[in-house]
């Protein structure tokens, strides 16, 4: 197959106007919201676009904006699914399926507004009867949602390196002083690591500000090829790498606890095809749902050794000033998270290659972002870049 | 006298797990081997998942374990509420899969809690038709 690299540039990008509680919008409002700003941002009108990915439906969407796409995608793996579908339309671009693709999301995690119950767990009245195997095997032990789930195996991976609580309690420290000067994030007062290991526990080894927001918003990307982007009034953000996997849908059967298999074939996939190693890498974005997935990103992708990242992220080098700026706009730590992230760790990839960052780093050419779905489901890595072919 | 009704999520057998949930209600823990690969899995299937074979047989688990990761939930699940915080563990099964499960017969607190333990595999009758496998620390 041939590779993707250089062949797709993203060339509008938005978030929705208002982030963080949105009581008045759906999730489907909140994704047309972000479209529209997207089209803005790149000086298009609905006409140029041919292709719509998003997890909402896009024959909701499509209608909706009135569009008839000779492209769709609809892949849904949890909060990953956007990366993987900025994936797929650069694929589906570069064969010619369609010019210029829209993936879209809204989502109302805080508001719920126009969103089922969603949780887990027992009946109010009865307990709730569930054949699937999360339902057999993990839900009859008392999880509720991701805060009880997605640290299934920290302790063992603590165990295993010899990190410790206070370097777990470092990552939202370090991605606080991202957020501090980003005036959309949610979260932007200076924290300290004793600050962390005294918020609320909400499921040990995770305190309050070890897990993600909850938050309303959405986010839209615009995609073509390469050669139409010089159309386009924006600096075109080439995609370089691609790579998508996953792994178990029950995280108790992940086949090692301390280390995703989709991220490690993700990653290998997108480095292989950008060409480019580590170093060269100016920015990355590791989706932080919980504090521990920066610390199994940076082992998962290569960017140091085994059981080095809680020491690389306590010493300051994922940090403002630092070796490898990560989660540059606070993460979904600090900066907002809906339920499904992975459309933000984008977006504050693009604003970065970019240059207009709420807090740039400076010459940023290459970045990194790395997706996770589900508890460690699924997984997708896209690099990009501002240099041209 | 009328007993609580419980309120914690069930599970329901399918076919290809349905001889796990029977042996659970005679308080045996039986898991899969591949007679092709020899393989031994969890959680049950018609499929060897390392190569695909339908070959298989069902065996009773040593029921012995050690405590390989956990986490201790403050926020309960509906029908969970007089147990938080609880733990929600993982046992290294001695024959070599992982399971998820409760940890009973001690209160679950970190230092309680010390991974790779001695675990071994108890029963809760949940329900008449519903027995659900369940940890506790091995007796010395
Ligand atoms: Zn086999």
């Amino acid at each position: 197959m041939d590779s993707l690299r250089y062949k797709v540039a993203i060339v509008g990008a938005a978030e929705t106007t208002d982030l963080g509680v949105v009581p008045d919008m759906s999730a489907q409002q909140l994704a047309i919201d972000a479209a529209i700003n997207a089209m803005a941002d790149c000086g298009i009108g609905k006409d140029r676009i041919d292709g719509i990915a998003s997890t909402v439906s896009p024959a909701h969407l499509a209608h909706y904006m009135g569009i008839v796409p000779r492209w769709v995608d609809n892949t849904s793996v949890g909060g990953t699914s956007f990366l993987i579908q900025v994936r797929h339309a650069a694929a589906a671009i570069a064969s010619g399926l369609c010019e210029t693709a829209l993936v879209t999301m809204g989502q109302s995690g805080r508001s719920r507004v126009g969103e089922g119950a969603g949780g887990s767990g027992g009946g109010a009245t009865g307990g709730r009867r569930d054949g699937s195997y999360p339902g057999q095997f993990e839900s009859i032990y008392g999880p509720v949602g991701p805060a009880s789930l997605f640290g299934m195996g920290v302790l063992r991976y603590m165990k295993e390196t010899g990190t410790t609580h206070e370097q777990l309690a470092s990552v939202p420290v370090a991605q606080r002083r991202w957020s501090s000067r980003v005036p959309r994030a949610m979260m932007r007062d200076l924290i300290t690591v004793d600050d962390v290991l005294d918020s609320r526990m909400i499921c040990y080894p995770f305190h309050l500000f070890e897990c993600c927001l909850v938050t309303d918003g959405g986010g839209a990307l615009i995609l073509t090829s390469a050669e139409r982007a010089a159309d386009f009034p924006t600096k075109p953000v080439y995609i370089l790498g691609t790579g998508e996997s996953v792994e178990t849908p029950i995280v108790s059967q992940m086949y090692d606890l301390t280390t995703s298999a989709a991220f490690r074939a993700s990653s290998r996939d997108a480095f292989a095809e950008a060409r480019i190693s580590h170093s060269d890498v100016d920015h990355l974005m590791v989706y932080d749902a919980f504090a521990h997935l920066p610390i199994y990103g940076l082992e998962d992708l290569g960017f140091v050794g085994r059981g080095e990242a809680g020491a690389y992220i306590e010493e300051g080098n994922t940090s403002p000033g630092g070796k490898l700026p990560m989660n540059t706009n606070g993460g979904g730590l600090s900066y907002t998270h809906t339920g499904m992230y992975g459309m933000f760790a984008m977006q504050e990839s693009v604003r970065q290659v970019r240059g207009e960052a709420a807090h740039q780093v400076p010459d940023v050419q290459v970045s990194f972002c790395q997706g996770v779905g589900g508890m460690f489901m699924a997984a997708a890595s896209l690099i990009f870049t501002n240099q041209p072919p | 006298m009328t007993a609580e009704p419980y309120r914690k999520p069930i599970p329901v057998p399918t076919p290809e797990t349905q001889p796990y949930w029977d042996k659970a209600r005679e308080h045996e823990l039986w898991i899969q081997r591949c007679l092709a690969c020899a393989h031994i899995f969890f959680y049950p299937r018609r499929h060897c998942p390392q190569c695909l074979s339908e070959n298989l047989e069902w065996f009773k688990a040593s029921g012995r374990g050690t405590l390989y990761s956990y986490v201790i939930n403050h926020r309960p699940a509906p029908g969970f509420e007089d147990e938080a915080p609880y733990a929600i563990a993982i046992v290294q099964m001695e024959e070599g899969p992982r399971m998820m499960t409760n940890i009973v017969g001690i209160e679950n607190t970190p230092e309680n809690l010390v991974l790779d333990m001695a675990l071994e595999v108890t029963f809760d009758d949940v329900l008449p038709d519903v027995t659900i496998p369940k940890w506790k620390p091995a007796e010395a």
